[in-house]
């Protein structure tokens, strides 16, 4: 009996773990992916961002010895991807959702061609802030091990909601997104601010990316992201368009995706592949929540395909 | 809705269709308006600029462009090896490109082919495996009757999440994509595990007498004359019927088709309903026609290479019929591409993008190369 509780004990504190380990991704993509659609835009090719920006950043970390340098090449290939799809979709009658199918397969399919040299080396990883280094329990050490990058997004998120509330930049983006007419009254151009606004969540992507191949788990192969980006379009609908609530909902997200391993180590083998497919099942769980017939969302922007 | 400016310029017969009719009888037959012979020039456009663009892409990496080519065109249609191998992979493709397609004629952008694919081949097993001893046609029957219900219900279901509670279809399809693949994994590490077989999880096989076989003469299975098959049904349907004529108002223009009184909601459920029958019936077809049983190995992309054939045949089921012979030759040449030149197999999956991003570009021309009256 005791050992079944010191057991839930455990998948307890993994999750937590895994919900601070696992979540990095899904905030820095979430953070991009509202910031574009604050404008107006809606970027499906995430995905397709987030497995090429862990491949440039492992390449460039495995060629250069500098997992920081992996970093931020991460965010210019996404960054790329970013101008791409802002250029296409600036196209008339082209939609957005589409471009960020096709960029989707194009960005996947270019990471794992570019990418093939790099599965088997080992790089330089990111280092780790160990938090928990007052704790004896080895679990409660690991679950406090915090990556940079996952403080770095708090930040970010902070920021960004600081930003778009209070700067006149902030209050362009979202005046693009809200209405097209009144950025054009203003004689702003809206495919411009749009452009700046993919090619920055393109970027912030890209380092989610490189958090997966960096930091955890660490190294590059073909089955690194499991839809991450995409769940990360929906995780920005639930989260309202708002940074900070982007934060928590990466936490939630990070959560459900730690609940298949952390399981795991507790011996209950069965239903495995069922539990790792927690987090689509919350997703969709929450997006239905979200989600009504009606109306539309609040805190939605206007101009947004996705909501209307 | 959403997403109605793709709609707006695929292959839908404009009223307007007599003034550029007779341009070309293949064209006609094809796509019977001045906008389907635009259409035709564009996708063909797009191909075309992709492959330049695959071109350089494979000069940068170090292969001759020329010689990848040649590659490309042996492992697609070179020999008759190559084309059989190109029509057994356009088979599937043609009925998941169908799933996207059909609710992409009402504004619905359906992306769950390859999740629909997998439960299709789920319920070909469960039926093939439980009901045994059915006379020959009834036992294949049921396999694929099987098969579609599954897909019609799992798109079916995004269908009524879309209609009920406003969930946007194509997250809600993708995030299915991914849940059937678990269940699939799930299903066949245990529950429906055949554990004679050792050297990978697979699930019970389906009565041999259920399998169905080539078309004579050909390496090839009947699975690519039933793709053809729905593919004519379906353009007929959509093109001649009050069904199809309602799916395209409503497509055009939900709150016209609600004033007429169209059940625009209704509509929805059944569009996404037929989508996900032609997908589930690929997966069926898989079954019956390939593996006997399911497995991971049927998950290897019929489902998103499938959208790409509906954009590039620009939502006309018979322009899928090519399409899909196209994209299948060049998913079959990848292996050829990867032996030659060393290159990696995802070398076709760049090709496929660089097409889906052309293509999508090419609609901004769409209406300026040919000029009709109603236009």
């Amino acid at each position: 009996m005791e050992f079944i509780a010191a057991g839930w004990w455990g998948v307890l504190i993994a999750v937590v773990g895994g919900a601070v380990r696992v979540s990095t991704p899904y905030l820095f993509i979430s953070l991009g992916e509202t910031l574009t659609e604050r404008s107006g835009r809606v970027n499906l090719g995430l995905e397709g961002t987030l497995v090429l920006g862990a491949m440039t950043g492992f390449a460039v970390c495995y060629l250069t010895g500098s997992p920081w340098l992996g970093v931020l090449a991460a965010g210019f290939a996404g960054a790329c991807m970013g101008i791409l799809h802002a250029i296409i979709c600036s196209l008339p009658r082209v939609n957005d959702i589409a471009v960020g199918i096709a960029l989707f397969i194009f960005g996947t399919g270019l990471a794992f061609y570019l990418g093939k040299p790099f599965i088997q080396p080992r790089a330089p990883m990111l280092p780790a802030i160990p938090l928990g280094a007052w704790s004896d329990s080895p679990a409660i050490r690991s679950a406090l091990e915090i990556s940079p990058l996952f403080i770095i997004g708090i930040a970010i998120a902070f920021g960004l909601r600081w930003g778009l509330k209070n700067t006149r930049w902030g209050l362009l983006l979202r005046m693009a997104g809200d209405s097209e007419d009144a950025a054009l009254a203003l004689g702003r151009s809206v495919n411009t601010i749009r452009l700046l606004a993919t090619t920055a969540g393109g970027f912030l992507s890209g380092i989610g990316g490189a958090f997966l191949s960096l930091y955890y788990p660490g190294n590059w192969n073909e089955g690194l992201s499991s839809g991450q980006g995409l769940m990360a379009v929906a995780l920005v609908i639930f989260a309202r368009w708002d940074p900070v609530r982007c934060f928590w909902a990466s936490l939630l997200f990070g959560g459900a995706s730690a609940l298949g391993p952390a399981v795991q180590t507790v011996g209950i083998t069965q239903g495995y592949y069922l539990f790792n497919a927690a987090p689509y099942v919350l997703t969709l769980i929450l997006l239905i929540y979200s989600s009504s017939p009606t109306q539309m969302l609040a805190g939605a922007p206007r101009e947004l395909s996705i909501s209307r | 809705m959403t997403n109605r400016s793709e709609a707006d310029d695929v292959g839908r017969h404009s009223l307007s269709s007599a003034h550029g009719a007779s341009r070309m009888a293949l064209v006609t037959m094809l796509a019977p308006s001045a906008r389907g012979f635009e259409a035709l020039i564009l996708s063909l456009g797009a191909l075309v600029v992709a492959l330049v663009l695959f071109g350089i892409f494979a000069a940068m990496t170090g292969a001759d462009p020329i010689a990848v080519y040649r590659t490309l065109w042996l492992g697609a249609f070179g020999t008759r090896f190559s084309i059989e191998n190109t029509l057994t992979l356009a088979a599937p493709l043609m009925l998941t490109a169908l799933c996207t397609l059909i609710p992409a004629r009402l504004g619905l952008l359906v992306i769950g082919g390859e999740g629909a694919l997998v439960v299709g081949g789920l319920g070909a097993v469960l039926a093939g495996a439980l009901l045994t001893g059915l006379p020959w046609p009834v036992g294949t029957l049921a396999c694929f009757i099987s098969g579609a219900a599954a897909g019609a219900l799992w798109i079916g279901f995004a269908g009524a999440l879309k209609h009920w509670r406003g969930v946007n279809e194509t997250i809600s399809t993708l995030l299915l994509n991914y849940i059937a693949i678990a269940v699939l994994m799930h299903l066949v590490s245990g529950p429906i595990r055949d554990f004679a077989v050792t050297l990978k999880a697979q699930s019970w096989s389906i009565s041999q007498s259920y399998m169905i076989s080539n078309i004579p003469g050909w390496s090839v299975h009947w699975g690519l004359v039933i793709g053809i098959g729905v593919c004519i049904v379906m353009f007929l349907i959509l093109r001649y019927t009050v069904l199809g004529f309602s799916i395209d108002v409503a497509g055009g223009n939900v709150r016209a088709a609600e004033m007429a009184g169209l059940p625009v909601g209704r509509l929805v459920l059944l569009a996404s309903c037929l989508g996900g029958a032609a997908a589930g019936l690929a997966g069926a077809i898989e079954v019956v026609a390939v593996h006997g049983a399911v497995s991971e190995s049927l998950v290897v992309g019929f489902g998103y290479t499938g959208i790409l054939v509906a954009f590039v045949a620009r939502q006309n089921p018979l322009a899928v019929i090519v399409v899909a012979l196209v994209l299948g030759g060049i998913s079959a040449s990848g292996g050829l591409l990867q032996r030659r030149f060393d290159m990696p197999d995802a070398a076709t999956v760049v090709l496929q993008g660089l097409i889906f991003l052309c293509v999508l570009a090419g609609n901004a021309l769409s209406g300026r190369i040919v000029r009709t009256g109603g236009n």
